[in-house]
């Protein structure tokens, strides 16, 4: 080989080096180009903002632990976290961190490693459970012999979120029947609370009324739907969701979920917190249907996800965006058996109004619950709009949703049941879980004494 | 120079003595600065004490017992009561290692309700029978956890309201039902590494 030709692979190597960095430096830090450098597929929880590295990893691509908690350090703490991390600190803790650190959510969630992912995002052998608790067999007569991978599978303990399955509350709401006596879910409270803030405000506005600039041409049917909305008889004119004084923008032609939070704060920073915006949290492009991984319709693939995507905007419609807006995108055997359910004509009714308000069951009442809030000796109801929040593992739905109709043993072994969530409950449950029994069982053997005095 | 091995000597044995010098004044103040840790622990412990027992007798007692106006509960949440003694404490325990300040402390008994507060460790069996066996000592030493030292005190923890008997014996996962009140029902464990 010549020196010449040396010199030229020479050449070719430094600018084929150089042209190669320039590309992945580049890539890196435009948005969904980082894709290449993922070293797996990413979980269902996280693959919406896999593109965003430095969200979750250090520059190093260690984990940051930090990461997992600003997304979800509320809910655990909303959910009484069985397992938090503080429990382990405690040096005497010292010979369990070292059999499973529990301190660190990526034990037990790895990310990029499809193989090992199971539900929930959960990434340990199933037995996790027996490197503390093997020995429960001493204290529980009733779970000797159980299998090693039934503790967090048979419908009777999470991981984090036992609200609705710790003993106590198994023994107290036992005895409930199936059906409450007067099934009701908690009806939405916004407008009178937004009327007792804002008592100066001018209210029940008509189109006539409408404060857009007056040198702009509007759609007729766009006023009308407005003008038929709780914005309108609440006084929300145009220029309160078409104009930004932040910015000194005079009109904004298409405002962003920013301005739906000027009022509704709690609704879109949980909005953020779901899959529905995760996206949109992380400052990326909407999500779209043709991004899921669960069945979607194809028609609706390209339509982005925001407020309006299911609030219709000047119509913002509730009733709309609790049923037609998932029916509209969702395609999975859950969401189609709806329109056969019980459920589904109990909605209509509701809407009808031929039922008593709250009687009703939409998408919204089980995966949008309305939550009541007390703090200060005054308690209100919100609707909690991070559709994830109580999806999974689904007895996080007992407390949040089903207890407003049904009893705990109902409720208990109707989601245990895959093939009853998946035809949305047409039948019975096809297996009862044992846990209300064995709790009541040890109550009626441990503790005769605070019986007798009942 | 003409003795330059001598210079060069002078210099090591000078370097070294101004070394020994220097190590141990360094040392020599640290231990006049430092807290003993049998000293730390016991100023620790007072602080602890004290509010557990104001909040048992003043609290939960008075509320529940005497004027009957409020339960205490381990659900306190979902039953609008008070939390337990032994909760509050532990909450407290807890944020007190997340702030990660140099100790950790922790209720334990040899019949806990909570099979979590059971001892766990060697000296924490020793310490718990200690107390349990001597009620107005304190049992004091060291064990390593993991690949840290640490000087652990056991205090003893006594029944100082009618609350307290009255839970524990009743309790459906209580191991003991003969508490009597100033009966040692545990220990207050307190720990600081050391090495």
């Amino acid at each position: 080989m010549t020196r010449r030709v040396r010199s030229a692979l020479w050449a070719l190597w430094l600018a084929g080096t150089a042209g190669l960095t320039v590309y992945l430096g580049l890539t890196m830090t435009k948005g969904e180009g980082a894709q290449v450098f993922l070293p797996g597929t990413t979980s269902h929880g996280h693959y919406q903002i896999e593109t965003k590295c430095h969200v979750c990893h250090t520059p190093m691509l260690g984990v940051k632990q930090e990461a997992c908690l600003k997304c979800h350090a509320a809910e655990l703490e909303a959910a009484n976290d069985a397992h938090p991390t503080k429990k382990f600190t405690d040096p005497r803790n010292a010979d369990r961190i070292a059999a499973l650190d529990a301190r660190l959510c990526v034990t037990c969630h790895r990310e990029h490693v499809p193989d090992l992912t199971r539900p929930i995002g959960v990434t340990m052998p199933v037995d996790y459970c027996f490197s503390c608790h093997a020995n429960i067999g001493d204290e529980r007569p009733s779970h000797v012999g159980l299998a090693f991978q039934t503790c967090g599978t048979a419908g009777c303990h999470n991981f984090h979120d036992n609200r609705a399955l710790y003993e106590d509350f198994l023994v107290q709401h036992a005895a409930e029947p199936d059906l409450a006596e007067s099934p009701v879910t908690p009806l939405r409270d916004f407008a009178r609370r937004d009327l007792q803030e804002h008592l100066d405000r001018q209210r029940h506005l008509t189109v006539a009324a409408h404060n857009g600039p007056r040198h702009r041409r509007y759609d007729p049917q766009l006023l009308a739907e407005w003008a038929d909305t709780a914005h309108a008889r609440a006084g929300i004119n145009c220029l309160d969701c078409h104009s930004d004084t932040a910015t000194g923008q005079t009109w904004v032609e298409h405002p962003t979920h920013a301005m739906c939070a000027t009022c509704h704060r709690v609704e879109t920073d949980d909005f953020l917190g779901g899959h529905h915006g995760m996206r949109l949290a992380q400052e990326l492009s909407p999500m779209t249907p043709a991004q899921a991984r669960i069945p979607m319709k194809p028609d609706v693939a390209h339509r982005q996800l925001t407020c309006t995507a299911c609030h219709s905007a000047h119509a913002f419609d509730t009733r709309n965006a609790a049923v037609e807006a998932c029916m509209t995108i969702h395609d999975d055997a859950h969401t189609r058996a709806y329109v056969h359910a019980l459920q589904y004509r109990q909605g209509q009714q509701e809407v009808a109004g031929t039922a008593t308000a709250g009687t009703g069951v939409s998408c919204a009442t089980c995966h949008l619950p309305r939550e009541v809030h007390r703090k200060g000796g005054t308690q209100w109801i919100s609707v909690q709009h991070n559709q994830n929040d109580n999806l999974r593992p689904n007895d996080k739905m007992i407390r949040s949703v089903c207890r407003h109709c049904h009893g705990l043993r109902f409720s208990i072994d109707a989601l245990a049941d895959p093939a009853l969530v998946g035809n949305n409950f047409r039948g019975q449950a096809s297996h009862h879980i044992a846990s209300i029994d064995w709790a009541l069982q040890r109550v009626k053997t441990e503790q005769p004494k605070a019986r007798e005095e009942k | 120079m003409k003795a330059p091995w001598l210079y060069i000597s002078l210099r090591i044995c000078g370097a070294i003595a101004c070394s020994i010098l220097l190590l141990g004044c360094k040392q020599g103040a640290s231990e006049a600065a430092g807290i003993p840790p049998q000293k730390m622990a016991d100023a620790l412990h007072a602080v602890v004490e004290a509010d557990r027992i104001v909040y048992t007798r003043n609290v939960v007692n008075r509320l529940t017992i005497d004027e009957k106006v409020i339960k205490a509960s381990e659900h306190w949440q979902d039953d609008q009561a008070l939390p337990l003694p032994a909760q509050m404490f532990r909450m407290g325990a807890e944020m007190v290692t997340e702030k990660n300040v140099g100790f950790t402390y922790s209720l334990l008994s040899l019949w806990p309700v909570n099979k979590q507060n059971k001892a766990k460790t060697k000296l924490e069996q020793e310490g718990l029978k200690f107390v349990a066996d001597h009620p107005e000592k304190n049992f004091y030493g060291e064990e390593k956890l993991g690949n840290t030292m640490y000087y652990t005190a056991v205090y003893p923890d006594k029944a100082v309201a009618p609350a307290c008997i009255e839970c524990h014996n009743n309790h459906k996962d209580t191991p003991r039902k003969d508490f009597k009140l100033g009966d040692v029902m545990g220990g207050v464990v307190i720990r600081i590494p050391v090495r």
